[in-house]
């Protein structure tokens, strides 16, 4: 028997249900997980090296790296003390959740840690898969230009938090700050957006507070 | 290459749907696919009939793509217009403060399948 079946489904939905089951078995084994999103060269892992050398006698901190710019990410990270692992995404343009699992499971150990998920380089693809992560950060920096919200909606709609990296370039450039919170905002009305310089340090206590935050909320709820 | 992803991802939630359903094959899979979405279509059609020949679910069945419009709100004027028509300048009022409301979806529509025959119901 042939019969038409409606399915109205979107592509991510086998997706968005092998990141639910993730995110509640990382509860489980309490790893709290952030998913890093940007264009290449924002300044993610810069970022996340200031934030490892800032927090790691608070929390343990594991990175994942899958970004594709080789392993060199990843040897940045081990310098710090932290954990890494580099997964290899075989030339997809996005983290799914599966992907995020395996990834997972090659670290030697996670439990009881903050894991950041540096996805890969790319505004598009990585908003529409959920990798089970517990936050979505994106991450902007100042030279890319204050236009970025117009151009990305979904991505900064999808975002808890915004890191907007190298403002200490500030002076060379015209970003309008206060342009990207309106128009951040008026998509996205409850995130948190972050000025930060991981060169002079500047904003970095308030990103920084902003996770530990984050994640006792997280971890009594 | 994002489209082979998409493909990759079609398959999968075929093959859950069809397991949920009672569906021994597929004959036919339409997408819903906005204008902006971004995705190639020619060479989502190419990658899909790459992949359906490795899956005995989707072996041979073709691909049906139907787009849908892309709109753009102003949040100048608060009016919404066709993206494609007009790009990212309000026709109204000629504000760029403006941003894409809908036209990059992307959805499986429909499926035409084949059940396995009902096991005798109980009643
Ligand atoms: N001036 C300045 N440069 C930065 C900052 N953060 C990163 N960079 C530079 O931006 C480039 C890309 O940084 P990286 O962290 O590798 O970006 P990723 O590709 O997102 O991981 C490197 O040359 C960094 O030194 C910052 O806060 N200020
Ligand atoms: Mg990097
Ligand atoms: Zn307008």
């Amino acid at each position: 028997m042939i019969k038409v079946l409606e399915l109205k489904m979107t592509v991510t939905d086998s997706n968005d249900r092998d990141a639910e089951a993730l995110r509640n078995d990382l509860k489980a084994r309490d790893v709290f997980l952030i998913n890093l999103m940007s264009s290449p060269g924002s300044g993610k892992t810069t970022l996340l090296s200031r934030t490892i050398t800032d927090l790691k006698d608070r929390v343990k901190i594991g990175v994942m790296e899958a970004d594709i710019a080789s392993d060199v990410d990843a040897k940045r990270i081990n310098a710090l003390g932290a954990e890494s692992i580099q997964v290899h995404t075989d030339g997809m343009c996005h983290m799914d959740a599966g992907m995020t699992r395996e990834g997972l499971d090659g670290m030697e150990s996670i439990d009881s840690r903050i894991v950041f998920l540096e996805n890969v380089g790319n505004l598009i693809c990585p908003a529409e898969f959920d990798t089970g992560a517990h936050k979505n950060v994106m991450i902007l920096s100042l030279p890319e230009g204050d236009d970025k919200p117009l151009k990305y909606p979904l991505m900064f709609k999808k975002s808890d938090a915004l890191v907007i990296t190298k403002m200490d370039a500030a002076p060379y450039f015209d970003f309008d700050l206060d342009a990207v919170r309106k128009r951040v905002k008026a998509m996205n009305p409850d995130i948190r957006i972050f000025p930060v310089s991981a060169k002079t340090g500047e904003g970095m206590d308030e990103w920084e507070s902003y996770i530990l935050s984050e994640w006792e909320k997280w971890r009594n709820a | 290459m994002h489209e082979l992803g998409i493909v990759k991802h079609v398959i999968r939630t075929l093959n859950d749907v069809a397991a949920e359903n009672n569906v021994r094959r597929i004959g036919s899979v339409t997408l819903e696919v906005g204008e902006v979405s971004g995705v190639v279509i020619e060479q989502l059609v190419d990658c899909w009939n790459y992949f359906r020949e490795k899956d005995e679910l989707v072996k041979g069945a073709p691909l049906y793509v139907e787009t849908l419009e892309a709109v753009t709100v102003c949040t100048a004027c608060d009016k919404t217009y066709g993206t494609v028509a007009h790009g990212k300048t309000c026709p109204y009022c000629g504000s760029k403060e403006t941003y894409l409301l809908r036209g990059n979806e992307f959805s499986i529509k429909q499926i035409e399948a084949e059940l396995i025959e009902d096991a005798p119901e109980t009643e």
